[in-house]
């Protein structure tokens, strides 16, 4: 039924703006990258041990941590959510996959991740169904869960793990840790997930208008509470691996991880209102952070230093981001 | 009318980096007069109107004030120098009170603390308000008021400030015919009292209602300037798109198919009562009312985002179960919602994710999603409905309205509804893209889709609808075939006068 249009085609808009890679937009599209780079090559100049294999494979194991729980603090942030329980969730599934030795390797790893997923899923239905800021449930869940350890171990670490489960934190895969090996299988699942599937493209498009999202079909309880799941995993999953590490389940392990998790991700570009960032941008975050510790140490900054130091990092990262976008 | 000019914007040039905005523009104002400022969007009204009130600064020209040449570096300074601007988006606080907003930014105060003179307030804003005929209580939270008094409230802030100088950007956009009556009887009254006013609108009735004199911008170049007796409709709209429009409602007559869908009795009280209508397939359904009449709930109960408690939907003779959208998107509703920019898009996502969107579970491979159907499904639609974007990756930000709201369009077109429902297709959007909606619609409706378009612009309706249902309180007031339907007849139901056909009768 269309007929030929009754009028002529409107003149295109002359596009003056050409699709040019000057260095201004490559610095503002892998800033944080180039900014992790810069810092690398400074260090290497000031400290002689840094760029040495070890010390590297040593900086990433010990970003590891922090890294996979930064890529499900991704997800809960895409979706403009925040997820305050991590560090005590890390710290349940710790004790009980030390608690749960007994039962054998396979009970000790997928039960403790069960459980979390299962808390997550919790947070998630409360914050959806009940419509309360996620940053007020998530906050009691970190009490819940933190309590919940402790009723669990008494107050006291569970120790030791079975050399099986230990291999999680110290084992080898030829020269590469292992939790090296469990964080980049984390981030390439991550990275696929919110490129390359309808679920990922769904957080995002939560975060960027829920609104939107909800009116265009997408079932954005179900979507919101999955985050919160996956966050809930991520965290679990480093909660083993700092307990085969420590060969100890530890109550109070985690405390304040939330905050280097959400200092990750915002250093790598993600926005707190959600719909934009990546897991990309928040792994090297993790391993700014964590080169950064490295760094100072290597350079016997005292810790205290090095606090002030993070947190001007952290603004910094931001208002440059802030700034790129206006 | 030879008073002399109140303002005097002359030769006004203004870059945004490379792209050109405004070019040697000239604009003036007599007190005393409406004059209009037409173009479509991107014709460089808004920056103009930026520069007056001090948010960006010019590049080159001058501006006069009763003669006098000034430079406005700060919307602060705009207002001393009695220039108000009354926003298309409202601008108030609505957690404050009327009088609170009022006197926003300059609030009077009084002793040795500068405490807030409540009383001083509380006068002023009595009296700002009395000078619109308002009897509004100064106490009031903003957000307790209906959208209109919103803008009246918005209206008196602006006039105590002793604005000589009024600019108002589709002030009417938000409002019913009712409000917008009593509207330009504000308008008349301040025209009378000696302010110049800048009236900038797409809907033509309303500037020839009140417009002494035209101005048309066209691409950041001035058109001209012209009394607006000496211009019509057709002529208006010939300046501001350069081009022949040989009809603004490209209106084909389909024949009428099977009844897709029938509402029966939907209730939700109190705006939603006891509706029932048939729709067929190819049909263009056009259904109006004042605001609150109940458009956007019938909308929402049809699409599922807010379910009707009572009633049934049919959907080809068999009941459908509507609870929320997604039941509605995939019984083959789709909805085109109010505002676009909250509802209709994700403004900081691509083109391409937006048009995708409700369908990606289509473009599945194995788990993933199949790159390369769906930069071909987004590429096909951007053609179809000529989405002018740079590429497919743009974020939608970066698009006019017009455009936007043909994305908002294409997502439902990638797998063709059988009912599509358009609530105010083409709100501020300028008249080109609203053609081109228009086309589409009529396009769509050939290709045997039902369409239900709700609408409180009556051009739009008379023009596009091959029958019209009224709505008055939530109920059917009055059903009109396309010849039975004046302008008059849908008013006087609208408003509730005589229902002069059955009431909600199914078709």
């Amino acid at each position: 039924m269309s007929q030929p249009a009754v009028r002529p085609e409107a003149p295109a808009e002359a596009s003056t703006k050409k699709p040019a890679l000057d260095w201004r937009s490559l610095l503002q599209r892998y800033g944080v990258f180039l900014g992790l780079l810069a810092m690398c090559v400074v260090l290497s100049f000031l400290s002689n041990v840094f760029l040495t294999p070890s010390n590297l494979l040593n900086v990433l194991r010990q970003v590891s941590v922090n890294a996979i729980i930064a890529a499900g603090m991704t997800f809960v942030i895409l979706t403009g959510g925040i997820d305050l329980s991590v560090g005590s969730l890390l710290a349940f599934a710790g004790v009980l996959s030390a608690g749960l030795q007994s039962h054998g390797f396979l009970v000790a790893v997928f039960l403790p991740l069960l459980a979390v997923a299962v808390l997550g899923v919790l947070s998630g239905t409360v914050i959806t169904r009940g419509q309360i800021a996620p940053f007020v449930v998530t906050l009691g869940m970190m009490t819940i869960a933190r309590g919940l350890t402790l009723v669990y171990t008494g107050g006291m670490p569970i120790s030791p793990v079975s050399p099986a489960f230990r291999v999680l934190g110290d084992g080898y895969l030829w020269v590469i840790p292992v939790p090296i090996i469990i964080m980049l299988a984390v981030y390439l699942l991550a990275g696929l997930v919110l490129r390359g599937t309808a679920f990922g493209r769904h957080v995002y498009a939560i975060g960027g208008n829920e609104q939107v999202a909800r009116l265009s079909g997408i079932n954005t309880n179900r979507v919101k509470t999955a985050v919160y799941a996956i966050s809930g995993l991520a965290a679990a999953l480093a909660g083993l691996i700092l307990t085969a590490r420590l060969n100890s389940g530890d109550p109070t392990a985690g405390m304040g991880a939330e905050l280097d998790a959400i200092a990750a991700v915002v250093i790598g570009g993600t926005s707190l209102n959600g719909g934009e960032g990546g897991v990309g941008g928040t792994l090297v975050g993790a391993l700014i952070i964590g080169v950064l510790n490295n760094g100072l140490n290597l350079l016997n900054v005292p810790s205290f230093y090095q606090q002030i130091v993070k947190g001007l990092i952290i603004v910094g990262a931001v208002l440059f981001d802030r700034r790129k976008r206006r | 009318m030879d008073k002399p000019f109140v303002l005097e914007l002359t030769n006004i040039h203004k870059s945004f980096g490379p792209v050109k905005v405004l070019e040697d523009v000239s604009f003036n104002l007599r007190p005393g007069e409406v004059h209009a400022l037409l173009g479509e969007n991107g014709a460089g009204k808004s920056t103009l109107m930026k520069i007056l009130s001090g948010f960006h600064g010019k590049d080159q020209g001058t501006i006069r004030l009763n003669g006098n040449a000034v430079e406005i570096t700060a919307p602060r300074q705009a207002i001393t120098l009695g220039i108000a601007e009354i926003y298309q988006e409202l601008n108030l606080v609505p957690t404050l009170t009327v009088a609170e907003n009022i006197f926003l930014g300059r609030e009077p105060r009084h002793g040795a603390l500068q405490a807030l003179d409540w009383a001083t307030m509380r006068r002023g804003a009595v009296e700002a308000l009395a000078r619109l005929g308002l009897n509004l209580d100064p106490g009031r939270r903003v957000d307790s008021l209906s959208v209109a008094e919103q803008q009246m409230v918005e209206i008196a802030k602006a006039l105590s400030t002793n604005a000589r100088i009024l600019i108002m950007d589709e002030p009417t956009s938000a409002l019913t015919q009712k409000e917008i009556d009593s509207l330009f009887h504000i308008i008349r009254q301040l025209r009378g009292e000696g302010v110049g006013i800048i009236y900038i609108s797409h809907k033509l009735d309303e500037v020839f209602a009140l417009a002494d004199r035209i101005t048309v911008l066209r691409d950041g170049r001035l058109v001209g300037t012209y009394d607006a007796a000496d211009l019509d409709h057709a002529k208006v709209i010939r300046l501001m798109v350069g081009r022949e429009l040989s009809e603004m409602y490209p209106k084909v007559t389909v024949e009428k198919g099977e009844v897709v869908l029938s509402a029966r009795g939907l209730t939700r009280r109190p705006l939603l009562a006891d509706v029932s209508f048939n729709l067929h397939a190819g049909e263009i359904l056009g259904v109006t009312g004042l605001m609150g009449a109940g458009k956007t709930e019938l909308a929402s109960a049809l699409f599922g985002s807010v379910p009707a408690e009572s009633g049934q939907i049919l959907l080809q003779g068999r009941p459908a179960r509507l609870n929320r959208p997604a039941d509605a998107i995939r019984a083959g509703i789709s909805l085109v919602p109010e505002d676009r920019k909250t509802q209709g898009v994700i403004l900081n996502m691509s083109v391409q994710s937006n048009i995708t969107l409700p369908f990606l579970q289509h473009l599945r491979r194995l788990m993933l999603l199949d790159g390369a159907r769906e930069r071909e499904v987004a590429r096909s639609s951007i053609e179809r409905l000529r989405i002018k974007a740079r590429d497919p990756w743009q974020d939608v930000d970066g698009l006019s309205g017009g455009n936007q709201q043909k994305v908002a369009l294409a997502k439902w077109l990638t797998h063709p509804p059988k009912v599509l429902m358009f609530d105010e297709p083409t709100r501020g959007i300028d008249v080109g893209a609203k053609t081109e909606i228009y086309r589409l619609m009529g396009e769509l409706a050939g290709q045997g889709i039902a369409i239900l378009m709700f609408t409180s612009e009556l051009p739009e309706l008379l023009g596009m609808s091959d029958r019209i249902l009224v709505l008055h309180r939530g109920r059917v007031a009055a059903e009109f075939s396309r010849e039975e339907a004046t302008q008059e007849r849908i008013l006087e139901a609208a408003m509730g006068g005589k229902a002069d056909v059955t009431t909600g009768r199914p078709a």
